[in-house]
């Protein structure tokens, strides 16, 4: 019955959608403010809806109804509890649901949070959102309902993929979906803007927070990923150029380019259909993203069941939404055209320079990601494009981009001196170079990489120093704490994201430069020498869990004489559908991890073990963790609310 | 004509820097593609020599041998027609098993021995890689022509 009600709560979801998407949109156009007040309230019922529908089928798995096909296929009565909730999203139809769900959360928080806004223009974007949201409502209706009873039932469930039972899963998800779901918030702004023909900086304002908070989630949802696959997937890697994570990481990219852009459409009122643009190529390659991942049409951990029918119905969508955004833009962007114009050498350069190089790394790691589909689509062959294509391209075109990024701060809006300019930056600019090749030539690793790595994370460091000291000399004030105290928060969020960029380069240059690997033999007993440390290995023993049975190794690790504690990596067999699976062991640290995974066991009775030392690793995701910090500070800036605050006295006068 | 002259420098600067970029990535994009082989067109000669590229198949039934330093494992892939011996070193992933599907990465050896860098694990266990699959129906299509 509770997955018939969930069912059914979906198609009202779905109908009440339909009205968002067409009611307010017909009001906005035919200005009757009763039609654009629908909005609201169609948006908070599609959200209740879905909730209900999601609360249904996490019911579902929570009493183990075995007899709704989802929760068959993907639990089991042995699977702890908290992934038997988790397990909601650990497929395709469930990730849809979730994908829905996250959709009116936000479209619900645009509705509460607009009240500032003029009606017309609220009704817009929540239009906009509708669409979005009747898209996706009836994907899953049509192709993927996840209530789909199984007859008769069965009386015990697949169990959900071992490699999704981990506390990632609990988290990293939604915070993946929030990002990317996120981005149709600007998108929606971007539409409505076009609709209007009125995109200023007020225009601006508004979309910033919103934007920068998708951000946030997209930058925390891919750190999360890459630290879960580091420590999940058994061999120490971060970061694979996998298909699926370039899925996430092209609206990243451009998500990053286009909270520049608003920046400058903010100030100076400039780049404004550059900034449109962007936002309709950002929701657009999260489309992408989720069409890539939930067709089938890639092979990973993240692809599902394929059915043909499902990859046709999101690539339609796809093609819809790109194609009526780009025809609107097309017709209405020309209008929008104008805004400030400004000198060569300005921060307005430098914001655009680092615009267009973004826009090609991401155009670059499409090419990459999709050029194999077509050859394969058009049956031209089979082919890959690995890593080091992602690297060869990545490196030279990050680097300018990096340079740019901590010279722009120093540069005035419109138009300013070159040379004062150089002359001001000169000096950490030199440090940094000294600085890399001299870090280069301690570590023991001189090569260009671990250089202009090392060299770069230098310039950002010094020069976030510089521009710190200089914007305190800048602001009059008594004592050093009062003078800090004025500076607005969104410029300290710019300030740590940046500081966090510097942060990641010196993690990822250091693992790229000094990482070490070892695959050995290993009976009980016996010690291996491996970076400086001595591995014992204490034996193997048996340790079994809810849902697995377990080999589970001792190793003590030992730096010089001193014992720094007992690593205990895990083979573990998951006995719903008999998959092993290798759970990796880690001594973490601020300067180093010590990583050892379980292989295989030898005829002889030994063990083969995987060594991997990652100095500095943590930094990769101590700099992703700044740059959402920064991305919070930012959007959390008191002007946007002050705006919020002045408008409300009209707002009032209005409602009276 | 001041403001000309500089839109056209800024202009000019932009397709200059923005060329560079498109040049330098076609060029990265045409140096690092890994093209996919089944292992009749292996042995048929079809594969560059000491190029890095891929074979899938399934992998031989009683093939898989641990060389005595235990690092170092030998197995062959077969489309079912032609069987190619790879070698590789280090742990193998967790569903790499004889019978089943593997795509493994790597280069041929002048002595028809393909030292794979990288063996790609399947994430479910009733997964096929596609290019394995692709193999096994390339050489059962052949078959088929051969009988006709």
């Amino acid at each position: 019955m509770i997955p018939e009600l969930g069912h059914f709560a979906l198609v009202l979801a779905l109908v009440i959608a339909l009205v968002q998407a067409v009611v307010p949109l017909l009001g906005a156009h035919r200005n009757r403010l009763a039609l654009m007040a629908v909005g609201r309230p169609a948006a908070l019922g599609q959200f209740l809806f879905t909730g209900f529908s999601f609360a249904c089928l996490t019911w579902a798995f929570v009493v183990n109804d075995f007899s709704v096909e989802y929760v068959a296929m993907h639990s089991n009565t042995a699977t702890p509890l908290i992934y038997r909730i988790t397990a909601v999203w650990g497929s395709h139809e469930g990730s849809l649901l979730l994908w829905a769900l996250t959709l009116s959360l936000w479209t619900v928080a645009v509705a509460v949070f607009s009240r500032n806004l003029p009606e017309a223009f609220v009704a817009r974007v929540l239009g906009t959102l509708g669409w979005i949201a009747v898209g996706f409502l009836a994907f899953m209706l049509v192709t993927s309902n996840p209530f789909t009873r199984l007859i008769p039932g069965a009386a015990e469930g697949r169990d959900l993929n071992p490699l999704l039972q981990d506390p990632g899963m609990i988290i990293h998800p939604p915070l993946l979906y929030m990002g990317y779901v996120g981005f149709s918030v600007a998108f929606a702004f971007a539409i409505a803007a076009l609709l209007t023909g009125r995109l200023d900086a007020a225009w601006a304002r508004w979309s910033r927070p919103w934007t920068t908070a998708a951000w946030v989630f997209l930058t925390a949802g891919i750190a999360l990923g890459s630290g879960w696959a580091y420590y999940e997937l058994g061999w120490g890697g971060w970061w694979f150029w996998d298909p699926v994570e370039n899925a996430s990481f092209m609206p990243w990219l451009l998500g990053t380019a286009l909270i520049h852009s608003l920046a400058v459409t903010e100030k100076r009122g400039a780049f404004r259909s550059w900034t449109v643009l962007l936002a309709i190529g950002a929701f657009s390659l999260s489309l992408l993203g989720t069409f890539l991942v939930r067709s089938g049409v890639l092979t990973s951990v993240h692809a599902f069941a394929t059915d043909p029918r499902r990859g046709l119905f999101i690539l339609a969508f796809l093609v819809a939404v790109i194609g009526v955004s780009l025809l609107l833009y097309a017709w209405r962007a020309p209008k929008l055209a104008g805004g400030g114009s400004f000198a060569f050498v300005s921060r307005d350069t430098a914001l655009l320079g680092n615009n267009v190089l973004l826009s090609v790394v991401s155009a670059s790691v499409l090419l990459g990601t999709l050029y194999p589909l077509f050859l394969d689509a058009l049956g031209l062959g089979k082919l890959s494009v690995g890593p080091p294509y992602f690297e060869a391209v990545f490196v030279p075109l990050m680097t300018p981009v990096v340079v740019l990024m901590m010279f722009g701060p120093f540069l005035r809006w419109k138009g300013d001196e070159l040379m004062p300019a150089l002359r001001r930056v000169a000096p950490a600019f030199v440090a940094s170079i000294l600085i890399g090749l001299g870090t280069a030539f301690a570590v023991g690793h001189v090569s260009w990489r671990t250089v202009l790595g090392l060299a770069l994370a230098a310039w950002v460091v010094l020069a976030s120093l510089q521009l710190l000291a200089t914007r305190l000399r800048e602001r009059a004030g008594a004592s050093a704490a009062s003078r800090l105290a004025t500076i607005p928060a969104a410029w300290w969020g710019m300030w740590l994201a940046h500081l966090g960029v510097g942060i990641f380069i010196i993690g990822v240059t250091m693992v790229g430069s000094l990482e070490n690997n070892l695959d050995v033999k290993m009976k009980e007993g016996e010690r291996v020498e491996f970076s400086g440390y001595t591995l014992l290995f204490r034996g193997v023993q048996d340790a079994p869990g809810p849902n697995f049975a377990a080999a589970r190794a001792n190793l003590e690790l030992f730096r010089g004489d001193v014992d720094i504690g007992t690593l205990q990596p895990e083979k573990r067999i998951y006995l719903a559908q008999q998959m092993p699976m290798t759970e990796a062991a880690l001594d973490v640290g601020l300067f180093r991890d010590v990583y050892v995974s379980l292989g295989e066991q030898l005829e002889d009775g030994s063990w083969i073990v995987s060594l991997h030392y990652k100095p500095f690793i943590s930094w990769i995701w101590a700099g992703c963790v700044l740059m959402a910090l920064g991305g919070i500070l930012a959007a959390a800036d008191r002007r946007y609310r002050r705006l919020a605050e002045r408008r409300l006295p009209a707002a009032a006068v209005q409602a009276a | 004509m001041k403001a000309r002259s500089k839109r056209l420098i800024l202009v000019g600067t932009g397709v200059v820097l923005f060329g560079a970029a498109v040049a330098l990535v076609l060029s990265a994009f045409q140096q690092n593609l890994v093209f996919f082989h089944t292992p009749t067109e292996v042995v048929e000669g079809k594969a560059p020599l000491g190029k890095t590229f891929r074979i899938g198949g399934m992998v031989e039934q009683g093939s898989i041998r641990r060389d005595a330093d235990g690092i170092t494992v030998r197995f062959a892939i077969t489309d079912t027609a032609k069987v190619i011996p790879v070698s590789y070193q280090g742990s193998l992933p967790d569903l790499f098993k004889e019978g089943k599907g593997a795509v493994v990465q790597g280069s041929l050896g002048p002595d028809g021995l393909f030292r794979a860098s990288e063996v790609l694990a399947k994430h479910d266990e009733n997964y096929m890689p596609p290019e394995a699959a692709h193999a096994v129906a390339e050489a059962h299509k052949a078959a088929a022509t051969l009988k006709q």
